[in-house]
């Protein structure tokens, strides 16, 4: 057997050398002769130890890293292909205690398979979900993720299963499926994850949404940002499509199904479902007025499922292994595994997949392993630039949809961006209003003019201008946009200026109170 | 690197025609005249509007809507900084004005010799190793000052 070494072509590793390294690698096995497979895989989600790079054995895979060219001869020498002893080791891959922690439904095999590779795929339990989705039948499809407890993953938490059946209701005609893989918001990387990782998930997932609402054509919106992923799905759909598992009569079944990438053009509006429908429709990402709901009338008109990136990847493992498997993980109403981003000012950035009900604390200090400064934590913002941000002693609060609204903020698309103690919340006040402003579709009042005024009422507390005057107006800016505007950007552009005003009101020169939310 | 072919009607004609059959056609449009001529011409427009049977307006409309599409080719190589949250708090802001001050442009200026365009860019989904970059499609985390300054001048080599 010839001896293999894999090493990631996530642009999370490749934004760190993992390139160089495969080079490098290559160049030294032909000088050695030696006979090596280098695999390109997906990450497996701990990028302070990427380019990481491991090496097939008997006892399971063995971790280096992270690795450097100039490593690559002595990691040689070191008889790294026999698992030697060499001072970037960790050991088995699956020992690593950030690793073994984790619940992994969704990331089964992110960064162990080649993304490119439909037969890997399939050797991993690949189109097994969608093997029982075929065998149960639609209705009994919808069924099972509705039991799953799925929640839209995208950020706003609504039941996966029950937009499916509202779709599957309607009368036969064209319909779609749409995947959001617009993920705009800061700290959050786990679509790009998916997509560059393990596409056929996402392909497969799509096509049981496919097959569960009677839709034959599905759209992955991809931003242009993504170059990596739009690339590595655009492969994977020809590769799925020559493997007959995309196109008519998809894995000798009845059912028709085949999709498209299409890419943005960089407007983070786009997120929003209603103006990425416009979107692919090939107009202005303006924000539509619900209802109707997609579900009713979506893309072109037709009804659509338009689900997120992890909403559709997690299902076909709901299927496979069943709802009730699924639904098991999880606490309260947040039912489940959540793949949490965690990014920033952090040692361990990166992605932990786990149960909701983790509370934020341990997220943040015990498997992040607190700042990267070496700086005491002063703020995170969780949920993407529309989240709030939360001090210290709001962090017992559990990982959980309900928890964290009930201490006024969001989970998001589960992005935790952790601040030293240099940040000045009243500039990251600022700047959420400001992104705001620049973002904005244009369609709503509030949110278009709220957030330029939001600007410069930060503008003037900071500057000390009527201060007390300012804050309350402010404030009550900040209601009319939370419940004036069309869609979350305006929406939701207040958490993350009511979280910094509520829990840092000395940065923007008010007077520091102890915050009763926090008990 | 980048080399963009020079308006040509008849070029931009043969791209409407090879997606024109497409759902919502207009943004892969887009997309290929901007790879093919560094931007979306003003001349574009009313060809795009008449073979997808829409006005002007629209297409302008959608054009200027986002921020991808330029107005004019951009320098030779195009770095984007990333300046969201997670690379503000991992020190991006000093590392986008010393490649300001560096480059000799502020945020969305091209260098005089036309060699970089600076840009800021809202998310490259590299969080987990803020700061990090694009120089066209290849990119770079844990930015720090030295590695900066070697991504500045890669970029214009």
């Amino acid at each position: 057997m010839t001896a293999r070494i894999f090493i990631s072509r996530d642009s999370g590793a490749l934004c760190v050398g993992a390139e160089q390294v495969a080079t490098a690698f290559r160049k030294a096995f032909e000088k050695r002769g030696l006979n090596v497979e280098i695999v390109r895989t997906g990450s497996r989600g701990m990028y302070w130890l990427e380019p990481l790079v491991e090496v097939e054995r008997p006892e399971g895979r063995i971790g280096y890293g992270p690795v450097q060219v100039k490593d690559v001869d002595g990691l040689l020498d070191a008889g790294m292909l026999d698992g030697g002893k060499h001072k970037l080791s960790l050991g088995r891959v699956d020992d690593i205690p950030w690793l073994k922690r984790q619940t992994r439904l969704t990331f089964y095999r992110c960064g162990i398979v080649d993304p490119r590779s439909l037969e890997d795929y399939k050797a991993h339990k690949g189109y097994e979900g969608l093997k029982k989705a075929l065998q149960v039948g639609p209705k009994a499809i919808v069924e099972e993720v509705v039991t799953s407890g799925l929640r839209g993953r995208g950020g706003a938490g609504f039941p996966t299963g029950i937009k499916w059946r509202t779709v599957a209701d309607t009368p036969p005609q064209q319909k779609y499926i749409v995947c959001n893989a617009d993920e705009g918001d800061s700290g959050t990387f786990a679509d790009r994850m998916i997509m560059e990782g393990d596409p056929f998930v996402l392909i497969e997932g799509m096509t049981i949404a496919g097959i569960a609402v009677g839709a034959t054509k599905g759209y992955v919106y991809i931003r242009s940002e993504y170059p990596h992923a739009i690339e590595a799905m655009e492969i994977a759909v020809r590769e799925a499509r020559k493997g007959g598992m995309l196109g008519r009569r998809i894995a000798g079944s009845e059912f028709d199904f085949d999709m498209e990438v299409r890419a943005g053009a960089g407007a983070y509006v786009c997120g929003e479902e209603t103006s990425l429908l416009e979107s692919l429709e090939g107009k202005r990402g303006e924000v539509r007025a619900k209802p109707p709901l997609p579900a009713h009338i979506g893309l072109f008109g037709k009804p659509t499922v338009i689900n997120n990136v992890l909403s559709l990847a997690s299902v076909p493992i709901i299927m496979s292994e069943g709802g009730p498997h699924y639904r098991d993980f999880g606490m309260g109403k947040s039912r489940g595994t959540m793949p949490i981003q965690l990014a920033g000012n952090i040692k361990h950035g990166g992605l932990f997949e786990t149960g909701f009900g983790i509370t934020l604390g341990e997220l943040v200090d015990d498997i992040g392993g607190g700042t990267r400064s070496g700086r005491p934590v002063r703020a995170v913002q969780v949920g993407g630039p529309l989240g709030a941000y939360f001090p210290r002693e709001l962090f017992d609060t559990p990982f959980d949809y309900e928890a964290f609204a009930a201490r006024d903020g969001l989970i998001g698309h589960g992005g935790i961006v952790v601040f030293d103690d240099t940040v000045d919340m009243a500039k990251q006040a600022r700047f959420a209003m400001e992104f705001c402003a620049i973002e904005s579709c244009g369609k709503c009042t509030p949110c278009r003019i709220g957030s330029a005024r939001g600007v410069e009422l930060v503008d003037k507390i900071t500057k000390g201008e009527d201060r007390a005057a300012n804050l309350i107006v402010l404030e009550d800016l900040c209601n009319t946009m939370k419940f004036g505007s069309l869609c979350a950007l305006g929406g939701f552009t207040p958490y993350p200026v009511m979280s910094a005003l509520t829990h840092f009101p000395e940065d923007f020169g008010a007077e520091k109170k102890r915050l009763a939310a926090a008990e | 690197m980048h080399r963009y072919e020079p308006w040509n009607a008849e070029r931009a004609g043969e791209i409407i025609a090879s997606k024109a059959h497409m759902e919502g056609a207009v943004l892969p449009i887009l997309h290929e005249m901007q790879e093919t001529f560094g931007c979306v011409p003003e001349a574009a427009v009313p060809l795009i509007a008449e073979a997808l049977n829409l006005s002007r307006a629209e297409i302008h409309g959608t054009v200027t809507f986002y921020h991808d599409f330029r107005k004019e080719p951009p320098g030779r190589r195009v770095l984007k900084l990333c300046r969201a949250e997670s690379c503000q708090a991992a020190g991006g802001d000093a590392l986008a004005s010393r490649a300001e001050e560096k480059l000799g442009v502020e945020m969305g200026g091209t260098t005089a010799d036309a060699r970089v365009t600076l840009e800021p860019v809202y998310c490259l989904g590299l969080c987990h190793s803020s700061p990090a970059a694009m120089l066209d499609k290849d990119v770079f985390g844990m930015l720090d000052e030295q590695k900066l300054d070697q991504l500045l001048k890669e970029a214009q080599a």
